[in-house]
C-alpha cells in the first residue's frame, strides 16, 4: 500500500492533480501493478479530491482498468467477428490447457491472466491477441504455445 | 447512379516532403485553407461523413482563444485497422493534418486521442512527434499536440465521449447541441477529425483539391482506405476510388464464394450477394468508415448477427435506454429465435425496436444498431430462424 | 427570444429555454423520468422524445434547447411508439413485483407504464440475468438494483446536491449500474444516510428501512408504554401524503391521529429542541469565554451545530480534523431519547425497560443515529423506531383515519411543549435564530433587536448565509463580550457544508458559530419527507414553519416551562454534570472512502 501511495503521488505530480489527469494515472498504475487495487483507487481519490466511488465508476466503465486481481501479463484475445471466424477458439482453448485456467482467470502464480475482448484492430490477421500491450497476430495453437512458453521463461 | 470502376490509388501513403507542404499551408490564409477543403468536397473519413471544410469552417468562426484540433484515433469499429497503419507509416502526415487544421481554426492545441489497443505503437510515435515539433517550429507554427490514451471502450469512439474521456469521466456521449464545433473537449470549440481525414488534408493542401476531386463520384470525392477481411484471400488495407460497387469489391477481393459483405463494420449494413451489383460503396450507397467484411457460404449469419449484438450490448455506455436495454434484447431476442422459444414473427418486433433505437438512442452507436440488425435480419431470415 | 411551434401553437420563450419548458407553458406535457428540476439535464431516459420537423431522428426535449423556427410534435405516431417502446425496455430491466412494493402507486415508472405500456409486453425480461441484490446493510435505507432504471437521479443528487458521490455509475453496456466504491455496502462507505437519493428515486430501487410494523407490534404489545415524538418539519409535511397541498400546517390532526393510532404518549421534539438550544447556546458562550478571557488557544471555533445526523456523518468521513469543533450535543432527537426513558420514566413511574421510544421524523439519517453505539445513554437504546414522515403517513392511511376530518389536540405532557423557536428548527437557519434569540438575551438581558424576533439574515434558501450581530449592553457576568461582534454562518446541503469546510480548512472562515444541514432547506427537505420534492415544495413547507412560529406564544427556548422545570428538577443547569452524561456525545472519525 505504501507504495502504491508513492506511486499515485508520481504519477499526480507528473499529470496534475485535475480531473482530466485521471485516465493517465489510472493507465500508470494498470501499467505498473497489472490492476488498480481498492487502496490504489482510493489514493487517486485523495489526490485528486474526488470520490473513490468515482474513480472506481470511471475506471470500470474502460476494459482495460481492471479493477479485480490480474496477473502480470494479461492476455486478451480478441473474440470479434474475424477472429472468431479465424480460429479464436482454438487458441483459447491451446490458452486454457497450457496455463491451467479459464477465460476470467488468473493463474494462482499470478503471471497470467485470460480475458476476451472486442475487436483490436488486426482482422486481417486474425486470430489475434495482446499480451498487455503487445498485439500477436495470424496465430495457430503452435504459434501461442510457444509465446506463451516464452513469456514463461521471462 | 454514377459509378467508377475498382481502382487502387496512392495518396495516403504516399512519399511527399512534409516540409513542403507544411511550409506551403504556412503561407496560406485561414480562409484560404477552409476554400481548399470545400471545393474538394472532403467528407469525413471515419463513418459519418461531415464535410471537413465545414467542420473548419463553423470552428474557425467561433471567437474563441482556445480552441482545439482533436484527431481521433480511437479506430474500434469491427473490422477496421487502416488508422493504425496509418499512424505506424506516416505519423508525421497525421500529425501535419493536424497543424494545417489549427491553423485553419485558430487552434494551437492538437490531442490525438489514441485507443488503448494500439498503445504499443507509442515507443515509436513519441519520438516521431518530438522531431515533427521541431520542425513545426522551425517553419514558424505555434502549435502543440500530445497524446491521450483510451483504455478499451469502442464508444469513446463517437467524438463527445471522446472528450469526456480526455476529461477524465467515463466516456458517455454528451447531449447535443452544444456541438463541438462550439464546445467540444474542455468545452472550447474543437474540430474533432479522423486520422485518415487529416492525411487527406494533407495531401489536399498538397495535391491542390482538383486532384482529389478528379476521384471518386459527386457524393462520395476522392479515394479513401478500405480494411478488407474475412473470406477473402487477400486481407489487408487498400487505397480505393470511391465509387465502385460492392461486386467491382468483391470481383477484386473474394474468394469466389462470397454470400455478403459487411460494409461498415458492426454499426454498417450488411450487404447480400443479390444486391453487390446494384450496390455503391460510398455516401450515395452503404457508407464505410474503411471496413469490409467479406463472407462465405460457410459462414452463418446468425452467427455475425450474433457476435455483432453482443458487441454492441457490451459496448454501449449504458446511459441511454433504447441503446442499454435494447441491445440485449436484440441479443436475447434472436437467441429465443434460433432456440425456437420465440415464434419467428417475434424478429418483427425486434425490427421495430430496431427502428425505434434508430431515431431515439442519444448517439450515433445506439443509432446505428440498427443498421445490421435490419440489413441481416431483412437479407438472411432463414438463417436467424433455422 | 425564441420562437417555435409546438403541436402547431407559437411559443415565444427565453433563449436557453429547453423544449420541455416551451411546451409546459403551453400546458402541453411531455412525460419525463430522469429529468428532476433540483437536478442538471441527463437526457439518457428518453421517455421526452418528439419529433422535430426536419430532424432525422426524434430529440429528447429535456435536452434540447429551444431553436428559432422549430416545429415540434409532442404526440405523433412516431413518437407514441418509441414512448411505448422506451417504456416497455424499462420495464424489461425492472423488477415489477409493484404489489409488493414500498412505492406502489408512488411509482414514476409505474404511472409511465400506466399510460404507455399496459397489456402483454413485446420485451424478454432481463431481471433473471441480472442476480437479484439488495443492500440492506445501512439501517436508513436499502438499495435495490433489480428495480433500478438507470435514469441517474440518485448519482446526480450525491453529487450536484450533495457533493458526497457515495454512489457513481459504474460499469458499461448490459453490465451498467449504480455502484458504491468497489459494490461495498452502503453501509461501509462514505454514504451520510441523508436520504437525498431517496427522494428523487422514480422507482423503488431506492427506499427507506421501514419499521413500521415493528412500532404497530409495540403499540399493541400491552407490556409496553409507547412514547412518540415529532419533529418540528414533520408537520408541515406531513399533509402532502394525505391530500393536502404543500405546506399547510396539520399539527394538531397529526397529533390526533397519534393518539387514534394508539400511542401511549404523544410528544414533541420541540420541547428537546429547545433543551439543545439551552444547552448549545451555553456551550457556545462557554467556548467564547475560554477564547476571549482565558486565552484558551486550544478552543475550537467555529463551533458548529451538531442536530443534523446526515451532516455529523459527513463530517466524520471527510473532515474529521474539525470533530472538535462540532457542538458535543446531541441532537433533539437524541435528547428527548435520553430523557424519555429516564427523568420521563420516573416522572411518570413507567420502567424504562417497558418503553418503546419512537420518533417520526423528516429525515433518513436518524434512523442510523438512532443506531450509534454512543446513543444509549439512559442505559437502554434511547431512541427504538424512527419512522419518516411517510412512514407515519402509511400507518394512518393503514389505521383507515379519514386524517383530513380529525378534531385537532394538543401534545401531551410532559416532553410536549414547545415555543416557536424549536419549530422552526425544521427550516436551515431555524437553529442559528433560536440559538441568537436565546443567547443574546442570557449576554445582554435583552431580546434580540429584530422585529417580532424575526431574524431575516438568516432566513431564506441561499446556500450560505452569514449575518454579524454586535453585542452591545452585556449584563455584568458577561461583560466580557461589549461591543463583540458575533460572526455566524448558516449552510445547507451538504455541497454548500462542504464549501464552509473547505474555508475552515484554508482558515478562510472567520465565523464563531456555524449551522450546518445537511439537506436542502433544511430539514423540511429531509429525506424522509413526502416525495416529489422541488424548490416549490420546499419553499412553502419553509413557509409554513416561520408560519407556525409566529403563531406561537412563546418564541424564545429559555422561556418553555417545561424546559425550565426539566433543569430545577432533574439537569440542574445547562452543560452540567447530568447533561452532560445524558445530552452530550462524542464523534468518531471515519473513513473518506
Amino acid at each position: 500500500m505504501y507504495q502504491v501511495g508513492n506511486l499515485v503521488r508520481e504519477l499526480s505530480d507528473k499529470h496534475g492533480r485535475v480531473r482530466e489527469s485521471l485516465m493517465p494515472i489510472l493507465q500508470g498504475i494498470v501499467q505498473k501493478h497489472n490492476y488498480l487495487t481498492d487502496e490504489a483507487m482510493v489514493e487517486v481519490a485523495r489526490e485528486l479530491d474526488i470520490s473513490a466511488a468515482e474513480v472506481y465508476g470511471t475506471a470500470s466503465f474502460y476494459t482495460f482498468l481492471e479493477t479485480n486481481v490480474k496477473g502480470k501479463y494479461v492476455i486478451r484475445v480478441c473474440k470479434t467477428i474475424t477472429c472468431s471466424m479465424k480460429g479464436k477458439s482454438d487458441i483459447i482453448q491451446t490458452l486454457e490447457d497450457i496455463l491451467k485456467i479459464r477465460v476470467g482467470e488468473t493463474t494462482t502464480d499470478r503471471q497470467f491472466s485470460l480475458v476476451e475482448t472486442n475487436c483490436i484492430g488486426w482482422c486481417h490477421k486474425a486470430p489475434a491477441i495482446l499480451i498487455n500491450e503487445m498485439p500477436y497476430t495470424e496465430l495457430t495453437p503452435e504459434k501461442v504455445s510457444a509465446i506463451i512458453k516464452d513469456y514463461m521463461q521471462k | 447512379m454514377e459509378n467508377k470502376e475498382l481502382t487502387k490509388v496512392d495518396l495516403i501513403f504516399e512519399k511527399i516532403d512534409n516540409t513542403e507542404v507544411l511550409k506551403k499551408a504556412f503561407n496560406m490564409t485561414q480562409a484560404g485553407i477552409i476554400q481548399d477543403m470545400l471545393d474538394s468536397g472532403l467528407k469525413g473519413r471515419g463513418g459519418a461523413g461531415f464535410p471537413t471544410g465545414l467542420k473548419w469552417k463553423y470552428t474557425a468562426a467561433e471567437n474563441s482563444p482556445d480552441k482545439y484540433v482533436v484527431c481521433n484515433a480511437d479506430e474500434g469499429e469491427p473490422g477496421t485497422f487502416k488508422d493504425r497503419e496509418i499512424l505506424d507509416r506516416v505519423s508525421n502526415k497525421v500529425h501535419g493534418g493536424m497543424v494545417i487544421a489549427g491553423k485553419a481554426i485558430g487552434a494551437k492545441k492538437g490531442i490525438v486521442y489514441l485507443r488503448g489497443e494500439y498503445r504499443y505503437l507509442l515507443p515509436k510515435l513519441m519520438p516521431e512527434l518530438e522531431a515533427f515539433h521541431k520542425l513545426i517550429k522551425e517553419i514558424g507554427f505555434d502549435f502543440e499536440i500530445e497524446y491521450k490514451m483510451g483504455s478499451g471502450a469502442y464508444i469513446c469512439g463517437e467524438e463527445s465521449a471522446l472528450f469526456e474521456s480526455i476529461e477524465g469521466r467515463r466516456g458517455e456521449p454528451r447531449n447535443k447541441p452544444p456541438y463541438p464545433t462550439v464546445s467540444g473537449v474542455y468545452g472550447k470549440p474543437t474540430s474533432i477529425n479522423n486520422v485518415e481525414t487529416l492525411v487527406t488534408a494533407m495531401m489536399i493542401i498538397n495535391h491542390g483539391p482538383q486532384k482529389f476531386i478528379s476521384y471518386g463520384t459527386k457524393d462520395s470525392r476522392g479515394s479513401k482506405v478500405f480494411s478488407v477481411s474475412g473470406d477473402t484471400p487477400t486481407p489487408g488495407i487498400f487505397e480505393l476510388e470511391l465509387g465502385m460497387t460492392v461486386l467491382q469489391f468483391v470481383d477484386e477481393f473474394g474468394d469466389g464464394d462470397t454470400k455478403a459483405v459487411q460494409v461498415g463494420g458492426a454499426s454498417g449494413f450488411c450487404v447480400p450477394r443479390k444486391k453487390f451489383a446494384e450496390t455503391i460503396i460510398g455516401f450515395e450507397g452503404v457508407p464505410t468508415g474503411g471496413s469490409m467484411k467479406l463472407f462465405n457460404s460457410s459462414r452463418s449469419m446468425y452467427n455475425v448477427l450474433h457476435n455483432y449484438l453482443d458487441f454492441f450490448a457490451e459496448e454501449s455506455c449504458g446511459q441511454c435506454t433504447p441503446c442499454r436495454v435494447g441491445c440485449q434484447q436484440l441479443l436475447k431476442g434472436v437467441e429465443k429465435v434460433k432456440k425456437g422459444e420465440a415464434k419467428s414473427t417475434y424478429l418483427n418486433e425486434l425490427t421495430k425496436l430496431a427502428d425505434t433505437m434508430k431515431i431515439a438512442a442519444k448517439c450515433g452507436l445506439g443509432q446505428s444498431v440498427g443498421n445490421a440488425f435490419k440489413s441481416i435480419v431483412g437479407n438472411f431470415r432463414e438463417e436467424i430462424i433455422y | 427570444m425564441i420562437n417555435l411551434l409546438i403541436n402547431d401553437k407559437k411559443v415565444t420563450v427565453e433563449e436557453g429555454t429547453t423544449v420541455l419548458a416551451a411546451a409546459k407553458t403551453l400546458n402541453i406535457n411531455i412525460p419525463t423520468l430522469c429529468n428532476h428540476d433540483d437536478l442538471c439535464v441527463a437526457g439518457n431516459c428518453r421517455v421526452c422524445v418528439v419529433e422535430q420537423t426536419g430532424a432525422r431522428t426524434l430529440i429528447a426535449s429535456c435536452a434540447t434547447p429551444a431553436a428559432e423556427g422549430m416545429d415540434i410534435h409532442t404526440n405523433t405516431l412516431k413518437v407514441r411508439n418509441a414512448r411505448k417502446h422506451i417504456v416497455e425496455l424499462l420495464l424489461s430491466e425492472h423488477r415489477s413485483d409493484c404489489t409488493k412494493c414500498y412505492k406502489n402507486q408512488n411509482c414514476e415508472l409505474q404511472s409511465l407504464a400506466n399510460e404507455f405500456a399496459f397489456g402483454d409486453h413485446i420485451f424478454l425480461s432481463l431481471i433473471e440475468d441480472h442476480a437479484i441484490n439488495i443492500d440492506r446493510s445501512s439501517p436508513s435505507f436499502s438499495k435495490d438494483d433489480s428495480k433500478c432504471i438507470r435514469c441517474q437521479r440518485c448519482v446526480r443528487t450525491c453529487s450536484e446536491l450533495q457533493q458526497v458521490s457515495a454512489i457513481s455509475v459504474a460499469n458499461k453496456g448490459a453490465h451498467q449500474k449504480i455502484s458504491s466504491f468497489h459494490d461495498r455496502p452502503m453501509s461501509h462507505v462514505v454514504c451520510t444516510n441523508c436520504g437525498q437519493c431517496v427522494n428523487r428515486c422514480p422507482t423503488g430501487a431506492l427506499v427507506e428501512k421501514t419499521y413500521i410494523d415493528q412500532v404497530w407490534d409495540a403499540i399493541y404489545d400491552p407490556d409496553k408504554h409507547v412514547v412518540v415524538q415529532t419533529a418540528p418539519a414533520v408537520r408541515v409535511a406531513l399533509g402532502e401524503d394525505l391530500g393536502y397541498d404543500p405546506g399547510e400546517r396539520v399539527t394538531g390532526k397529526m397529533v390526533t391521529a397519534l393518539k387514534q393510532l394508539g400511542f401511549n404518549s404523544v410528544l414533541d421534539t420541540d420541547f428537546s429542541a429547545d433543551l439543545t438550544i439551552m444547552e448549545e447556546g451555553t456551550e457556545l458562550l462557554t467556548r467564547l469565554k475560554k477564547a476571549l478571557v482565558d486565552g484558551d488557544t486550544k478552543v475550537s471555533l467555529p463551533m458548529f451545530t451538531s442536530c443534523s445526523p446526515g451532516w455529523i456523518k459527513f463530517i466524520e468521513h471527510k473532515f474529521p480534523e474539525f470533530l472538535p469543533n462540532l457542538s458535543t450535543c446531541k441532537s433533539p432527537q437524541q435528547m428527548f431519547g435520553a430523557l424519555a426513558k429516564t427523568y420521563y420514566a420516573k416522572k411518570r413511574n413507567i420502567d424504562p425497560s417497558k418503553i418503546v421510544s419512537v420518533s417520526i421524523m423528516p429525515c433518513t439519517a436518524k434512523k442510523f443515529e438512532a443506531d450509534r453505539p454512543e446513543m444509549r445513554s439512559s442505559g437502554y437504546k434511547d431512541v427504538d423506531y424512527v419512522l419518516t414522515t411517510r412512514e407515519l403517513a402509511v400507518m394512518i392511511k393503514q389505521a383507515g383515519l379519514d386524517f383530513k376530518n380529525l378534531e385537532e389536540s394538543n401534545y401531551d405532557s410532559i416532553m410536549g411543549e414547545s415555543t416557536g423557536a424549536a419549530v422552526i428548527f425544521g427550516a436551515t437557519g431555524g437553529v442559528m435564530e433560536a440559538a441568537l434569540r436565546t443567547a443574546y438575551e442570557i449576554v445582554t438581558g435583552r431580546e434580540v433587536p429584530f422585529g417580532n424576533l424575526n431574524i431575516i439574515p438568516v432566513r431564506g434558501m441561499e446556500g450560505v448565509k452569514e449575518a454579524t450581530i454586535k453585542i452591545e449592553g452585556c449584563v455584568e457576568a458577561w461583560k466580557f463580550l461589549e461591543g463583540a461582534e458575533l460572526k455566524v454562518a448558516i449552510a445547507h446541503g451538504l455541497v454548500n457544508a462542504n464549501k464552509i469546510m473547505k474555508m475552515t480548512r484554508e482558515g478562510r472562515a472567520p465565523y464563531h458559530f456555524v449551522e450546518i444541514m445537511a439537506c436542502p432547506g433544511g430539514c423540511i427537505g429531509g429525506g424522509g419527507q413526502p416525495i416529489p420534492t422541488n424548490v416549490e415544495i420546499r419553499k412553502n413547507r419553509m413557509k409554513a414553519i416561520y408560519s407556525e412560529d409566529a403563531h406561537m406564544v412563546l418564541r424564545k427556548s429559555h422561556d418553555n416551562p417545561e424546559v425550565k422545570a426539566i433543569y430545577e428538577e432533574f439537569l440542574e443547569s445547562p452543560n452540567s454534570h447530568k447533561s452532560h452524561e445524558l445530552l452530550h456525545t462524542h464523534y468518531v472519525e471515519r473513513d473518506d472512502y
